[in-house]
Order: C-alpha cells, then structure tokens, then sequence
C-alpha cells in the first residue's frame, strides 16, 4: 500500500473514533442531564410553610419558635380568603335553588382545591391521612393546585371529526357576582404571603422514612432495600462464583461435559431477567420455602443466580490471567494445588474479581423484574437486617417503576420518583467508579 | 544434520560417555581430579538417573539418561535449544507432573529415594529441591512476603524466626544490603538482577537439598549475571546445584561437571574442564565450539 493511502486510512479511522466517543459522550450527556436535573428537584426545592410545619411535626426538626411565628403570619395572610369562603358559603344558602344546585358543585371543587393547597381551616377537625394534615409543601406543587383553583378543565366536544379540546375557563367567571369572585385574584396576588417558599436543601431524602405513601418524607425504606437485596445478592453470589470459577480454570480439565457446563453458564447470563424473577418466586418461594411470601432472602438469590454467570465468566477470565510462572514459583517452593490457589492465584487474580463483583453488585442493586415476585413491596418501613430473612422490603428499581405506573397521585409526588432515580444511578455511577478505582489501586500495588 | 543422526544411532541407547566405574552406585570417579583445584572423588552422588526418559505425549523429550549427580557440587547441563534440558530438570523437583500429558520411564532417585514411585510427598520433595527459573518471577508481594512464603506454606508462623530465615536467607543470596531498609517494598520494583536474586534466597529459605536452576541469568545484563555467578559459587559446597545453561563461559566458569545433551540424549557427561578441554564425542566438541546449536 502506498504511504498516501495509509496515511489517509489511518486518519479517517482517527477521525470515526473520536466521532464516535463525541456521540457517545452526546447521548450520556442528553440522557443523564434530564436525570440530575429532575433528580436534584428532590433533595434542592422551594418549600413552603407547610413543608416547614411538616418538618416539625412528623422529624422533629426545625427551629419551633421560628415556624410557629411564621405559620402565623401565613394564617394572617390566608385570613381573607377563609373570609370570602365563609361570606360565600352564607351567601349560597339563600340563593335560588337552580342556582344554588349549580354553584354549590362548583364550590365544593374550589374548596376541596384550596384544602389541598392550604391544608384544614383553622379549627376544622384533622384528618386521618397526612395528606390531608397539611397543604402543599412544595412550591411547584403550589402553583399547579393554584392553577388548577384558578381555571377549571373542560374539555369541548363541538366538533365531533377531532379529539375534545381543552379549554381553561378562569373560575373567576363561573363565580362572577358571588363573594367568592375576589378570592381568585386575592389567591393569585397574595399566593406568595400564604404559603411563604423558601429555597429549602433536603439532604435528609435518602435517609429519611416514607409518610403516606411517598407523599412526605424521604426514600430511606426503598435505599435499605436496595442496599440489602444487592450485598444479599453478592453474598451468595460471590462465593459460588469465584469457586465455580476456580474449579472451571484449575480442576475441571476439557471434557465434554465441562465445556458443556461452561456453555450453559453463558447461556444462564442471556436469560431474561424476568424469567429469574419468575424462577425465583417457583423455586425459592414455593418450592424451596425459604419464606412463607415474598422476602429480601428469596430477591437476593434470586438477584444472585442473576449475576453469578457474570461473576463467573469475570472471575475465570482472571484467574486465567495469572501468569503461570506465580504458579510454577509457588508449587517449586512445596505449595500444594490449594495453597497456591489461595496464597497465590486469588491475590493476582483480585483486580478482575473485584471489578467483576462491583460492576455485578450495580447490576443488582438496579435489577426490578427479578425482585417483583420475590422481594419487593411498594409501601414498607425500614426493616432491620435480621428482618431481611421473612420480610418484604420497598427497593429503588421497584419503587420507581411503581411510582410511575401505580401511585394514585402520580403528579404529586414526581420528584419523590425523579429522586430515586437520581439516587439509583449515582449509586450505580459510584459503584462503577470504585471498581474503577479498586482494579486500579490494586493492579497498581501487584505490579511495583 | 548427518552429525545429529549419527549422535543419535551412536548414542541413541543406554548410557554414553561415562566410565564404567561413574556407573556404579557409590562414588563416581572422574579420570582429571585438579579441576577448581579440589579432589571431585569421594564425593556423594546424590541424584541418580538410570535409563531414564521423559515424553511428552509419544514424543520423548529425554531419552534414556543415565548419570549420577554428585552432592554439592555445580553441574551445569547444556545443549542446543530443545533438547531436553529444562524437561530433565523439571523432571527432579517433579515439575512436569502439571502438563498433562507428560510421563516419565526408567528411575530417577534424589538421596535413594525413588522420586516417580508412588509414595513420594511431591510437596515434600519440591521443599527438598529448589528451583530458580528463566525468567525471574517473584509473587506480587512484598521482598518480604517473597522470600517468608516457602517458610510459611511448610507451617511456620512466629514472626521473629521468619524475619531470621528472611535475613539470612537474603545474606545467602547477596541481596541482603540492596534491600534490608525496603524489605515492605513490592519485589517487582526490583530489578531484574535483583528479582533473580530475590528467587533464589525465596528457594533457599526453605532450606532445600538441591538447587535448580534454568538458564537463571538468560534475561539478565552482564553485571547481574556476575553476580549470579559469584552467588552460584558461594552457595556451591552447601547446596547440589544443576544449572541450565546456553552460555559455554557460565557454565566452564560456575560448574564442577557438565553433562551434555543432544535431542534429548545425554551424549557426554564428565568433569567441566574434562568437558571443554577434551571433550570424548565429537558432537560435544562441535557444540562446545560452536559448530552448532
Ligand atoms: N509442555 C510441553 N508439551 C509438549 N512438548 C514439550 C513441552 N515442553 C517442551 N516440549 C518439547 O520437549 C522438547 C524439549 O524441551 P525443553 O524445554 O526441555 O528444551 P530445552 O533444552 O530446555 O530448550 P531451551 O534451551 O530452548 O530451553 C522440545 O522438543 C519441546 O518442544
Ligand atoms: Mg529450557
């Protein structure tokens, strides 16, 4: 080949690599930017006064005094618009009855809307759910519930050839003429006094506990979960596997069978992982009996029998990779097959095992189709570790699949979701850097 | 090529160019005793080779050696590249037993014991026989942990004899000043010379009978190989040492026997200075001057 031409091989395939690192670096980028900005929304928000009385109230934090004052000056603020509701409701009764019939439906909306924002009237009696306890806590979700008690949906049908369109019609007109008709713009102009956000950091999500399914508090259940279901997993995975792993390299030999054995283990990695989860809930479960129902036990074998072919195929590839003079060194100075394993074999072939056993240890933490038969619930309390053994717990993936699809106030609580999101991939991003920074510190102290 | 088929008709069966006398159990006796200046008579054979081969396969490697090893003294093997060398010298401390398909015929015995007979300890011999290899290759451990994992292995805990065998084991070795302020260091920041060293105080330090050594300063600059050398020397007397070797000046300078192989059969086996001064074959003497190999 001539010089020129190599010249330009060379460099056009230069230039397709970097391209591709470019594009790839583009797609991390766009798909994780989404992720850390959504994500974040759960640990660095506008709270209002009520996320502040919430604090007090259910952890115990917060300076009293200050939030007492506060929600004081709130309550002064929110004086007029209890006003207008109650003028309103005086007014309603001696409205004619066709009249009343109409606006009286209208009203219970606006009202049950501005409950939802403000939380129980002064002197209402308190609810049971602690949703209902306090008004909203966020400043987005403020003004979503104000919008929504500003303009009502509808949706118009008049041309049957397309799809409704919706249309905002500002509530203000509905009331015109009644008491009730100022309390809009006064809601609008006044939203800031009533519900007082303030740039608020909330560290606290990831360890706090879940109140009311998800709607306060933080994900501390679902970050136990995880946390169990995942070292759970490894424990059983990783002695299995470096033995396996070990015995596949240094004992097994080439027969047929082994070969087979081994052909099996790569096959076992390409099964889909809900077909695990469903083997785990028929073999652990019911027919093993490791526990009565689902429990963080049966999850982590079932996540362990997820990643031993990983761990296996990793943990021989490294073992494999230990030069043959360690060995040769060892077994001339009197070790037997074992002892060189052990003192010799296993200490070089750390890196790739770790590595292998971190990457493996991402992969579990994140798995949710193995853990929905086996081990996960939606609403749980921390359980202790001894706990793990017969219970269910609440895991990340899990949870953030059912936030999505099954919450019954999905909008409410977006950022709780967005949240363990966040959460799941810093986690994972983590582990992958400390198998980074581990095989690096140790290939580093091997090598001199 | 018409040497190499007639070396092999010629000698192809049997023992060849040794005495009748060297053959016998007991002593062996070799015709020139001035060499290095001290009688070799008398002294104790201590590995025994009768017949012995090694294949690999239906390939033999080693075909039908028959000599006797004295006690501690140096006896360099050489021959051209492939001819059996190293398999010979693996087949002492039983190192082939880890290829498969590697099988041994005839006797081969270390102190009177049978070593291919059933039962023999191999972890006990390979503590009986040390071996130092081509290439230096310490654990990826520290110089300590090196030269203590031998003493280790065999069951040894208390930390202040380890230190002591560590000490003077590296002493023996001449390694001892380069690397007592470093002894936590990683060995593979030594250097190659110093690797090697570092290999065989790590054989010395369980004390062995024998010494093998395979073409220990091949990978190794002159000045480390002088040194290897001077260690080579200092060691003979205390230890029986079998030293591969492609370099004719290493093994006239270090040894006090030579055994010469060729395509696996072991041609000429007497004194070094017997060796290179009057060889008996001729395909020893064409080896020795370089006609070939
Ligand atoms: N593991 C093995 N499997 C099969 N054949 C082998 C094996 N090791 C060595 N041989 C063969 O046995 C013969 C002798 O090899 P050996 O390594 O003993 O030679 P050597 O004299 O040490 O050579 P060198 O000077 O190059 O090290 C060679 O023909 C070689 O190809
Ligand atoms: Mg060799």
């Amino acid at each position: 080949m001539e010089l020129k031409t190599r010249t330009m091989l060379d460099r056009s395939f230069t230039a397709v690599g970097i391209l591709a690192i470019v594009l790839m670096a583009l797609s991390l980028v766009v798909l994780l930017q989404p992720i850390f900005v959504r994500g974040a929304g759960a640990f660095v928000f506008r709270g209002t006064i009520e996320y502040r009385e919430l604090r007090l109230e259910l952890f115990g934090r917060g300076d009293a005094a200050k939030v007492k004052a506060e929600a004081a000056l709130a309550e002064e603020a929110r004086g007029p618009v209890y006003e207008m509701m109650e003028a309103f409701e005086d007014e309603l009764g001696e409205m004619e009855p066709a009249l009343r019939r109409e606006l009286r439906g209208e009203y219970r909306e606006v009202k049950d809307l501005i409950g939802d924002l403000l939380g129980p009237r002064p002197g209402e009696s308190r609810p049971a759910l602690i949703r209902g306890q306090f008004g909203r806590t966020r400043w987005d979700r403020t003004q979503a519930t104000l919008h929504h008690i500003l303009y009502r949906e509808e949706y118009d049908h008049s041309d049957q050839s397309r799809m409704g369109v919706k249309i905002l019609k500002p509530r203000s007109e509905i009331f015109a003429g009644t008491a009730l008709e100022p309390l809009f713009g006064r809601l609008e102009a006044d939203i800031e006094r009533i519900m007082r956000p303030r740039w608020t950091v909330y560290w606290r999500f990831l360890f706090d506990e879940s109140y009311d399914a998800h709607f306060f508090g933080g994900i501390w259940p679902e970050m136990l979960g995880t946390f169990y279901l995942a070292f759970g997993a490894m424990l059983f995975a990783v002695p299995l596997g470096i033995i396996t792993a070990v015995y596949l390299a240094e004992y097994a030999g080439e027969s047929g069978f082994v070969s087979l054995l081994r052909t099996c283990i790569s096959s076992l990695a390409g099964v889909p992982s809900i077909v695990f989860g469903l083997f785990g809930l028929a073999f652990f479960i019911n027919t093993v009996g490791v526990s009565s129902g689902k429990s963080v036990l049966a999850g982590s074998m079932t996540l362990a029998l997820l990643v031993l072919p990983t761990v296996i195929r990793a943990s021989e590839e490294a073992v494999l990779a230990v030069p043959r003079t360690y060995k040769e060194a060892a077994m001339s100075l009197g070790a037997g097959k074992w002892h060189t394993i052990v003192s010799v074999i296993l200490p070089a072939a750390m890196p790739g095992i770790l590595t292998s056993i971190i990457i493996s240890l991402g992969r579990a933490a994140g798995e949710t189709a193995p853990i929905i038969f086996t081990a996960a619930v939606s609403v749980g309390r921390p359980i202790a570790f001894w706990q793990a053994l017969g219970q269910p717990s609440p895991a990340l993936p899990w949870n953030i699949y059912n936030l999505a699809t099954e919450h019954e106030a999905v909008d409410e609580i977006r950022h709780v979701q967005y949240g363990m999101v966040l959460t799941l991939v810093v986690m994972v991003l983590l582990l992958n850097l400390t198998a980074i920074i581990v095989r690096a510190r140790i290939s580093k102290k091997l090598r001199g | 090529m018409g040497t190499a088929a007639e070396g092999r008709n010629e000698h192809g069966e049997g023992p060849v160019a040794i005495s009748g006398e060297a053959q016998r159990p007991g002593h062996i006796r070799i015709g020139i005793e001035d060499f290095r200046d001290e009688p070799l008579s008398g002294r104790r054979p201590l590995i025994l080779s009768r017949n012995f081969s090694v294949y690999y396969g239906t390939a033999a490697a080693v075909r039908d050696a028959s000599f006797d090893i004295p006690e501690k003294l140096v006896t360099a093997v050489i021959g051209p590249s492939g001819c059996g060398k190293s398999t010979f010298l693996r087949a002492i401390n039983r190192m082939n037993d880890l290829i498969p398909r590697c099988r041994v015929e005839g006797g081969l015995s270390l102190d009177g014991q049978d070593l291919y007979s059933p039962q023999v300890d191999v972890v006990a011999l390979r503590k009986t026989v040390g071996m130092v290899f081509q290439k230096p290759n310490p654990f990826p451990k520290s110089i300590f942990d090196n030269v203590a994992y031998g003493p280790r292995i065999h069951g040894m805990s208390d930390r202040g004899r380890l230190a002591e065998i560590v000490e003077h084991s590296l002493k023996r070795a001449a390694l001892w000043d380069e690397v007592k302020d470093r002894l936590g260091d990683n060995a593979l920041g030594l250097s190659g010379g110093q690797q090697q060293r570092l290999c065989i105080a790590r054989a010395i330090a369980v004390e062995p009978k024998v010494l093998l050594m395979d073409e220990p300063a091949s990978a190794l600059d002159p000045r480390s190989t002088a040194r290897i050398e001077e260690l080579i020397a200092e060691l003979r007397g205390e230890y029986t040492i079998v030293i591969v070797t492609h370099n004719m000046q290493q093994a006239a300078r270090v040894s006090d026997l030579t055994a010469f192989f060729y395509e696996g059969s072991l041609i000429e086996f007497g004194e070094t200075k017997q060796i290179f001064t009057k060889p008996r074959e001729r395909q020893t003497e064409d080896y020795i001057t370089g006609r070939f190999g």
